[in-house]
């Protein structure tokens, strides 16, 4: 079937703003709209900028507006959004180059959270592993799926209003760790979310939940949040 | 140009260079410098598990993991140091652990594992549950946890740098080039030692499992500095990747019942592996497909077979099988449990083909999937450039790209995770120890001048030719004529295409003239390595004239142990390869014939 693909271009070295280039191509249903903007970049415009590398939506590299929402290009195929795409970066974060967007922002927000495992308690006797029941480890098996491409925290109306917003996949992170029975930094990581930029900005606005690609129900992760917030327990 | 001085620098930030990270910045000032940002890397995409004998739901031990491992090497890994692997193997899956992976559990709050492929008891000669998981997104927790790990200890990355050249003086290891992909600026670091994670080269074939960002760089840039590579014609074909698409569908749907139904609708796994059946290793499993198809048993005659993984015919399969849960009662399947088992192999299935596994069987075909060859290293992640083994100063690889060899003619399923962390670790730790005591290398005189070469040559090509087709053309002679079944006359042609297409890309011209963000520049540099590789892997592929784990000869059916139980070493001198020899480390197993 023949696509029409609008892709938003800017490069820093030429352009002074924005704009829009339409390409027309053949292509499958089946077809990945990552497969198209290869196709493009391979045959029609060597200059189209943007990232990749898995292909398969486990790395998160590739997350962009497509048709006005956020998806990974790589799992959105032609026959999800249409014979009609428009190809967009990620909103709320600095256009580098056509599709690539400035992450450091998004990264720096992850790392606030104290984005690892903290326990400092002595180790089982035996040397082996601490002991986790299948019950406590599933309450925190969602937020475990997160592969921080961006999409959530760029799809949020908190953090388009201003960066210093923690955003969804940090409260995912910080979710991953407060529940997870192992863990001991709990304290440390809810002083950091409850701060003027962190939990009290989510608006429940759902759009995360909706933009997320691993499917995790970010809104609820942080509803759990908010809840151990106000009942202080975790 | 800028040029930073690091005790340690490590490239690449997948599982191995993480871990080697890690160990490394304990005891020297250590860079971590990565193409990609190191969440993205491919270990992230690695499904099944990681295995190690800790023995959680049955009885198992790493004498048992020793001599699997051997046996599914076909007798070409290096046995001491698969011992040495298989041995550190629970130890190290209790440190990631520790580190905070969330692992699923048993109902008694351990590790919970998984029967996989070539994985046995080897006194019953049934699949042992050894593969330690977190649902089937095992690598991701990994390549996340160490990730943290490394955050938690301020480890200093070097975020969407490219390295492009290896720098050599008077036979030691003095730094690496990298370009600024943010910027296009070039930068020099100086090391005393350097470790090479940077994965293997699964784009070089048409149907693969592995990411974009596999172009065999580190084995591309060791080969142009005159160091050799070991068993460039062993490449894993996995058995199931998703039909056209080559997506991965993990070895544990079998594991946890799963069978491969051909176009008659029969079961044929018992026909190849009578004992282990779907969980014969992959090099058996991927030729039991590659038969059926080709004696006309694909699915409507085409060439793809089915994974069925409905509940239905797991229960039906471990009912004859007599498969039993480690309770003894026996082993029955919902299809919630299929689905909380594997949610990720069902969403892929879901959205790549519409799919869902639960109720439907999911067409398949093997992919290419693992690097079996590589820079060739000791068991301690030092590169060794030679047949005796001598150890080049300062130079390290770990991981997929390194050569150990514990994965021989064929890897075990859940044994690369163990081998990038095992390695990984150890380079760490040897670099480390190497930087406290060597002085750094003076820098050569201009130690850009062979990455802008590099460059130049891209952006001054004729433009005749166009790189996104001779990848193309390449992807597909080698996955056709390179593949799972391989002869002299599809070799030589092959070979032949790969000069050709060589010839074709020096006719190549970058048209992004830019620096920011010039991905075209660095797309077109990775096929310049891929091409390399691929000529490797074809040349060690026609040179090896007999059958050995994943490398299939029509011509030799036969494993050769009197003539070819050596590893290949391949050199690049004055444009033309040069292949070697190195023995293979025998300690406790003799070879003998691998059946399952």
């Amino acid at each position: 079937m023949l696509v029409t693909l609008k892709i938003f271009r800017y490069n820093p070295e030429v352009d002074k703003t924005f704009h829009y280039e339409t390409y027309k191509l053949e292509a499958l249903e089946t077809d990945r709209v990552l497969d198209l903007l290869e196709m493009v970049k391979g045959h029609t415009d060597g200059t189209l900028s943007f990232r990749r590398s898995c292909a398969h939506g486990v790395c998160g590299s590739d997350a962009l507006r497509i048709n006005g929402r956020n998806h990974l290009a790589c799992k959105t195929l032609v026959r999800d959004v249409g014979a009609k795409i428009t190809v967009e970066p990620l909103l709320g974060l600095k256009v580098i180059k056509d599709l690539i967007v400035d992450m450091q922002p998004f990264f720096d927000n992850y790392k606030k959270v104290l984005p690892w495992f903290v326990n400092d308690s002595p180790l089982p006797a035996d040397g082996k592993e601490r002991l986790q029941s299948p019950e406590q480890r599933a309450i925190f098996d969602e937020t475990t799926k997160c592969i921080l491409c961006a999409a959530c925290t760029t799809s949020c109306p908190s953090f388009w209003g201003g960066e210093a917003y923690l955003g969804p996949a940090a409260l995912v992170t910080a979710h991953r760790f407060i529940f997870d029975s192992r863990d001991e930094a709990a304290d440390k990581r809810m002083h950091v979310i409850t701060e003027t930029d962190g939990i009290a900005r989510c608006h429940t606005v759902f759009n995360c939940t909706m933009a997320c690609p691993r499917e995790i129900e970010i809104t609820k992760a942080i509803g759990e949040l908010k809840m151990a917030m106000i009942t202080g327990k975790v | 140009m800028t040029t930073h001085q690091f005790d340690v620098v490590v490239v690449g930030a997948g599982g191995a260079g993480l871990m080697a990270g890690l160990y490394a910045s304990r005891g020297a000032k250590t860079a971590v410098i990565s193409k990609l940002y190191p969440t993205r890397s491919h270990t992230g995409a690695a499904q099944g598990g990681i295995s190690a004998a800790l023995g959680n739901s049955e009885e198992d031990n790493p004498e048992w993991h020793t001599y699997d491992s051997v046996k599914g090497s076909d007798y070409l890994g290096d046995q001491d140091a698969i011992e040495f692997m298989c041995y550190e193997a629970p130890q190290a899956v209790l440190e990631l652990e520790h580190m905070g992976l969330p692992f699923d559990r048993t109902p008694e709050g351990r590790i919970s594992q998984r029967p996989f492929g070539g994985h046995t008891n080897n006194v019953t000669g049934k699949p042992v549950r050894r593969a330690c998981h977190a649902a089937d997104r095992t690598g991701h927790m990994i390549l996340q946890t160490l990730y943290q790990q490394c955050l938690k200890n301020n480890v200093n990355f070097f975020d969407e740098f490219q390295v492009l050249d290896l720098l050599i003086v008077g036979g030691k290891a003095a730094g690496v080039v990298a370009v600024d992909l943010a910027t296009g600026e070039l930068h020099v670091f100086q090391a005393k030692a350097i470790i090479f994670a940077t994965g293997g080269h699964g784009r070089i074939f048409e149907v693969t499992s592995n990411a974009y960002a596999y172009t065999g760089d580190g084995a591309a840039m060791f080969l142009r500095r005159g160091l050799p590579l070991e068993d460039m014609e062993f490449f894993q074909f996995h058995p199931t990747g998703i039909y056209k698409l080559g997506i991965l569908i993990t070895e544990g749907v079998r594991g946890d019942g799963g069978v491969l139904i051909n176009g008659k609708g029969e079961r044929f796994m018992p026909n190849y592996a009578p004992k282990v059946k779907d969980l014969a290793s992959r090099d058996v499993v991927s030729r039991a497909i590659y038969t059926e198809i080709r004696e006309g048993r694909g699915v409507n005659g085409s060439n793809y077979v089915y994974l069925d993984v409905r509940p239905e015919t797991v229960n039906k399969f471990a009912a004859l099988d007599g498969r039993t849960n480690p309770d003894g009662s026996p082993y029955i399947v919902t299809g919630e449990q299929i689905l909380q088992k594997l949610p990720d192999i069902i969403d892929f299935c879901r959205v790549y083909l519409g799919v869902d596994p639960v109720t439907q069987m999911m067409p398949i075909q093997p992919t290419a999937h693992y690097t079996m060859g590589g820079i060739p290293t000791n068991k301690f992640g030092e590169v060794v450039i030679d047949d005796k083994n001598t150890v080049f100063p300062g130079l390290y690889a770990a991981g997929e790209c390194a050569c150990v060899s514990v994965h021989g003619g064929n890897r075990l399923g859940t044994n690369s995770l163990l081998d990038l962390v095992v390695f990984g670790k150890h380079a760490g730790l040897k670099a480390a120890e190497y930087a406290q005591q060597a002085g750094f290398v003076d820098l050569p005189g201009s130690p850009t001048a062979e990455a802008e070469a590099q460059f130049d040559r891209l952006r001054n090509g004729s433009g005749s030719e166009n790189g996104f087709d001779i990848a193309n053309e390449m992807k597909k002679v080698m996955f056709d004529l390179v593949g799972i079944y391989r002869s002299e006359a599809g070799m030589k042609e092959a070979i032949q295409k790969v000069a050709e297409l060589k010839e074709r890309y020096r006719k190549v011209r970058v048209s992004d003239t830019g620096k920011i963000f010039n991905t075209e520049l660095l797309n077109m540099w990775e096929l310049g390595n891929m091409l390399d590789i691929a000529e490797v892997v074809a040349t060690s592929a026609l040179n090896r004239q007999e059958s050995r784990g994943g490398h299939s000869r029509e011509d030799f059916p036969k494993r050769d142990d009197q003539n070819w139980l050596k590893h290949t070493l391949v050199w690049k001198q004055d444009g033309k390869l040069k292949i070697g020899y190195k023995p293979v480390t025998i300690t406790r197993y003799q070879p003998k014939e691998r059946t399952y």
